[in-house]
């Protein structure tokens, strides 16, 4: 069904010839029709649609992927995420040019973009080796406070991080005579990252590593009894995914130009938590479907709002509803409630896949 | 303590000098030469007595969130959008009927029929599936806290507090001596040392009530092992409805100190349910007197770090925070074993 998800797949073993990673004939069709959609989109969309909407929610479907690469394969729920990607933005704003030239130092892009990442992995390794001391739902309260903690102080430091008006005019560079920020190269620049991200995931999952995380998640102890070492893993597991959310955070603070308190707040990373879990922390698609989803509903809610005699700022009751609908009713978001009624229409056993008519095998 | 004592004499002492120096600083006047380096006394004292009362409204919030967490082990992310509900409550109240006192009666009952509410149509349902409890709670303080901006607005509103306890009265700490040799004693607001008295009574009858009584007892039996006091017959949802309910409206009742002291605004949830989150990391998962430390620590923290070095005293919470999580992960106080 999904890349490469397909266990049947992938154990190509006697008789046939091997799999090789060039081999393209395995993606299903559904692959190729998304992905040239999103390729000719600019064909006919206007910038509006492809800088405000479909931009933005790779960069949130980006940040939302590596909180579901936590909570998905390593059972972590972390609401760090936007704060680690907040990093990563105030220090490209921080070490690049921006408005405020007092505190921006001002270097070029090659020096600058590392840096930052650099800087926001070392802040999600550390966040997450405190984190990785609790389990469960302990997870989320300390990933939240540190995420709070973080806002309070960027809102509170004039000297580091310009305090309550945070930086404007972050701009992207101009690499290869091309203006990153107007809306069909910075669609181009976030489809790139974010497909870049979505197969890093993807590969990362079934490779050695990811596979012990996934072990990790469901049997801690037998992990450790097996010899793997449980801390560095999900301290690992953090750092890669804070590269993940740093990306999403360098794109963020170029797409909207700017990076204040406000984007890096308790509601925004809850917004990513959202995101993730409405879209469904089974499968990588989730989060940008998840990210898809809520970019739309913010944006037109508006209106849909008002055309119903509502008020236009009920946005987030909309939001809240809709949420614990789909936490209700599936605890798989969207992804899952797919799946379910593609089980129920095509009447097939869940655990083989075949067609059921037959009667119970 | 004892057994601290025993294991780690040296920072015992260490801890002991730290409480003696505090404890001498805030009775005796200081001497000329500490005020070139520490400041005014009366700002420090200030600081301190903000600290504990503050320490004593987010005793109020934490221990409700703590005893339903130490009972239920779920973790209730809409306690701070009760708190806030509270604060409306208590507010519509007092301003309708022109009593304080009622404010409070108003905001437990009311939401601690929200919590009773939530628990049978929410945290029933879902029993022993963490994350998705705490996803819903975190659907449902979204819902509310927009709920509540469509009603009250984003204005501020304080509650006024009734006219004998407005006004500072003055206390028996001594800031300052005058030249002629009289001395200054601090003048501080009656309203707030109230309240810090209330959460003082209001602990200590929580602990009464579960050290003493019958439900008491079951209620720590249910926070040790919930399968084993259901199989000895015990109606444990009538518990856990009882501790929901008494711990909403816990919150509602801070709601309503918290708006006496300060003011109720949007956003004064998640700045609530993270305090009492802080607090409860601190000082131990589902143990009152664990609350009552953490809160007097963290309140202690946040006033006299926004007074000597303020841009960095939310640092020092969770510096706090880091420090406790290091080397006790399991908070200061635990309870039970």
């Amino acid at each position: 069904m999904a890349l490469g998800e397909n266990t049947d797949r992938y154990p190509v073993r006697s008789g046939e010839r091997p799999f090789e990673w060039w081999d393209l004939s395995n993606i299903p069709a559904q692959y190729w029709i998304v992905g040239a959609f999103l390729i000719i989109l600019p064909l006919f969309a206007s910038d509006f649609v492809l800088f405000q909407i479909f931009g933005w929610a790779f960069i949130l479907g980006m940040i939302a992927l590596s909180l579901m690469f936590l909570a998905g394969y390593g059972g972590m729920v972390s609401l760090v995420q936007l704060t680690v990607a907040g990093v990563a933005a105030y220090m490209t704003a921080i070490f690049g040019s921006s408005a405020v030239d007092t505190i921006s130092l001002g270097w070029s892009w090659w020096l600058t973009i590392p840096i930052a990442l650099v800087i926001a992995v070392i802040f999600g390794t550390i966040s997450g080796a405190l984190a990785v001391r609790t389990e469960g739902i302990y997870t989320i309260m300390i990933t939240l406070a540190i995420a709070a903690a973080f806002f309070y102080f960027t809102r509170q430091n004039y000297t580091l991080f310009n305090g309550f008006s945070g930086f404007n005019q972050v701009l992207p560079p101009e690499i290869f005579g091309v203006n990153w920020r107007s809306p069909v190269a910075f669609y181009y620049l976030a489809l790139f990252w974010a497909f870049a991200a979505y197969l890093l995931v993807l590969y990362v999952a079934r490779a050695p590593f990811g596979l012990a995380l996934q072990g990790i998640r469901d049997n801690p102890r037998r992990m450790a009894a097996l010899g793997f070492n449980v801390t560095a893993h999900r301290i690992a597991a953090y750092a890669f995914a804070s590269l993940i959310a740093g990306i999403g955070g360098i794109l963020n603070v170029w797409l909207n130009g700017q990076i204040s308190p406000g984007a890096i707040s308790v509601g925004p990373a809850i917004d990513i938590l959202v995101i993730a879990v409405v879209g469904g922390i089974a499968h990588p698609i989730g989060p940008f479907i998840g990210a898809l989803i809520f970019v739309i509903l913010r944006t037109f809610a508006l209106d849909v709002l008002v055309s119903v005699g509502l008020a236009g700022e009920r946005f987030n009751l909309l939001i809240g509803i809709g949420f614990l609908v789909i936490v209700f009713w599936s605890s798989d978001g969207v992804l899952g409630l797919w799946k379910r009624w593609r089980e129920n229409a095509g009447k097939r056993d869940p655990l083989t896949g075949r067609p059921t008519d037959g009667g119970a095998g | 303590m004892r057994r601290f004592f025993d294991r780690h004499p040296f920072w015992s002492l260490v801890i002991a000098l730290l409480v003696a120096f505090f404890i001498w600083a805030i009775f005796a006047p200081w001497p000329p030469g500490m005020e070139a380096w520490a400041g005014r006394k009366k700002i420090f004292l200030n600081a301190v007595f903000n600290g504990i009362t503050l320490g004593a409204l987010y005793f109020f919030v934490a221990s409700g969130f703590t005893l339903i967490f130490g009972l239920m082990k779920n973790v209730n992310l809409a306690h701070g959008s009760l708190y806030m509900l509270g604060g409306y409550i208590g507010y519509e109240v007092a301003n309708t009927t022109g009593w304080w006192i009622l404010s409070f009666v108003a905001a437990f009952i009311v939401v601690g029929l929200l919590g009773i509410i939530l628990q049978y149509v929410v945290f029933r349902r879902m029993e022993g599936e963490d994350l998705k409890q705490t996803l819903v709670t975190i659907g449902i303080s979204i819902v509310l806290a927009d709920i509540m901006l469509w009603i009250w607005g984003g204005e501020f509103y304080q509650i006024l507090a009734p006219g004998w306890l407005s006004g500072p009265v003055e206390l028996p700490l001594v800031t300052a001596v005058k030249s002629s040799g009289e001395l200054v004693y601090l003048k501080y607001p009656i309203v707030r040392l109230v309240i810090l008295l209330a959460a003082i009574v209001v602990g200590i009858l929580m602990w009464l009530a579960l050290n003493r009584t019958r439900i008491g007892m079951l209620v720590r039996a249910g926070v040790d092992d919930r399968d084993m006091l259901s199989a000895t017959g015990v109606r444990i949802q009538r518990v856990f409805v009882l501790v929901f309910a008494f711990g909403a409206g816990l919150a509602g009742v801070a709601g309503v100190v918290g708006g006496t002291f300060q003011s109720i605004a949007p956003g004064e949830d998640t700045r609530f349910l993270l305090a009492s989150l802080v607090v409860v990391i601190v000082g131990g998962m589902g143990s009152i007197p664990g609350a009552a430390l953490g809160a007097v620590i963290i309140g202690l923290a946040e006033q006299i770090g926004s007074v000597y070095f303020p841009t960095y005293a939310v640092v020092l919470t969770f510096l706090i925070m880091v420090l406790v999580l290091a080397f006790r992960p399991q908070g200061l106080i635990t309870s039970g074993r």
